[in-house]
């Protein structure tokens, strides 16, 4: 499965257009984390934890959108997207969404 | 002496914040410096659309993210900075970091898979709240594109 966020793919054409798929999912870290990184904002620094969580959880939500354009027969989803938002404290949202096509060797 | 005991609460979160903030962030751009001079050879782009001479390259979505926390120092000069208005040069260099930071996750990503060109960079900047109560507290910045990988790296 190809996954880009460019409209016109090098060397390829779109045979097929199959419409938006997404894929999203809503994560939060443990308490205990979180008093870590209150601690941080007196220091100052990178968040690991949040990094990691928040890498993974992307990983998430292109998986779920792969799945999607898997289930209607698409070979490849373009022009993806990715949108975030906090949703409540501590949790956050994590939405990857695109175009699922068949694209074919020109 | 109550009011004494927060007063040297404060100092010291200030004290805190300023030696252990000065001192990541100046590690920080200094190894931000010498990974930029290493990925040089990436070349990253805003172009949406791939030129005719990237015809054959094979393509993946590569993305970098950072979460970056304020400390308590700047987080009392922005305070100050706002009642007079201006730059806030505190948070500038912050999110300067952050987003510079991102970019370089994603070349370092790119570079693994052999590509030499990343397109169509797009770039989100989160906040994440959660700690922070009224404060910006941590950011958080993505940085994503399209890497094309020249046939022979495959």
């Amino acid at each position: 499965m190809l996954i880009s966020n460019i409209e016109v793919v090098p060397g390829k054409r779109v045979t097929q257009h199959l419409g938006l798929v997404q894929g999203s999912t809503v994560r939060a870290k443990h308490a205990g984390k979180d008093i870590m990184a209150g601690l941080k904002n007196i220091f100052g620094g990178e968040l690991c934890a949040y990094t990691e969580l928040l890498q993974e959880s992307r990983t998430e939500a292109i998986e779920r959108m792969t799945e999607q354009a898997q289930a209607i027969g698409a070979n490849a989803v373009i022009n993806v997207r990715f949108a975030t938002s906090a949703i409540a404290a501590g949790a956050s949202e994590i939405l990857a969404y695109g175009t699922a096509v068949q694209l074919e060797d020109l | 002496m109550e009011g004494l005991i927060q007063l040297g609460i404060f100092v010291l979160l200030l004290f805190l914040g300023f030696v252990f903030g000065r001192r990541a962030e100046s590690k920080h751009y200094k190894s931000i410096f010498a990974r930029e001079e290493k990925l040089r050879n990436i070349v990253v782009t805003t172009e949406r659309t791939p030129e005719a001479e990237f015809e054959r390259h094979e393509f993946n979505l590569v993305s970098g993210n950072v979460v970056i926390s304020v400390d308590y120092f700047k987080v009392v000069a922005a305070g100050l900075r706002s009642l007079v208005g201006g730059r806030i040069r505190s948070y500038e260099s912050l999110l300067d970091r952050a987003r510079r930071e991102a970019i370089l996750r994603m070349q370092e990503q790119a570079n693994a898979m052999g590509a030499d060109v990343v397109i169509n960079t797009k770039f989100e900047t989160c906040r994440i709240s959660g700690n922070a109560g009224k404060g910006i507290g941590s950011m958080e910045v993505l940085a994503y594109g399209t890497a094309l990988i020249p046939p022979q790296n495959r």
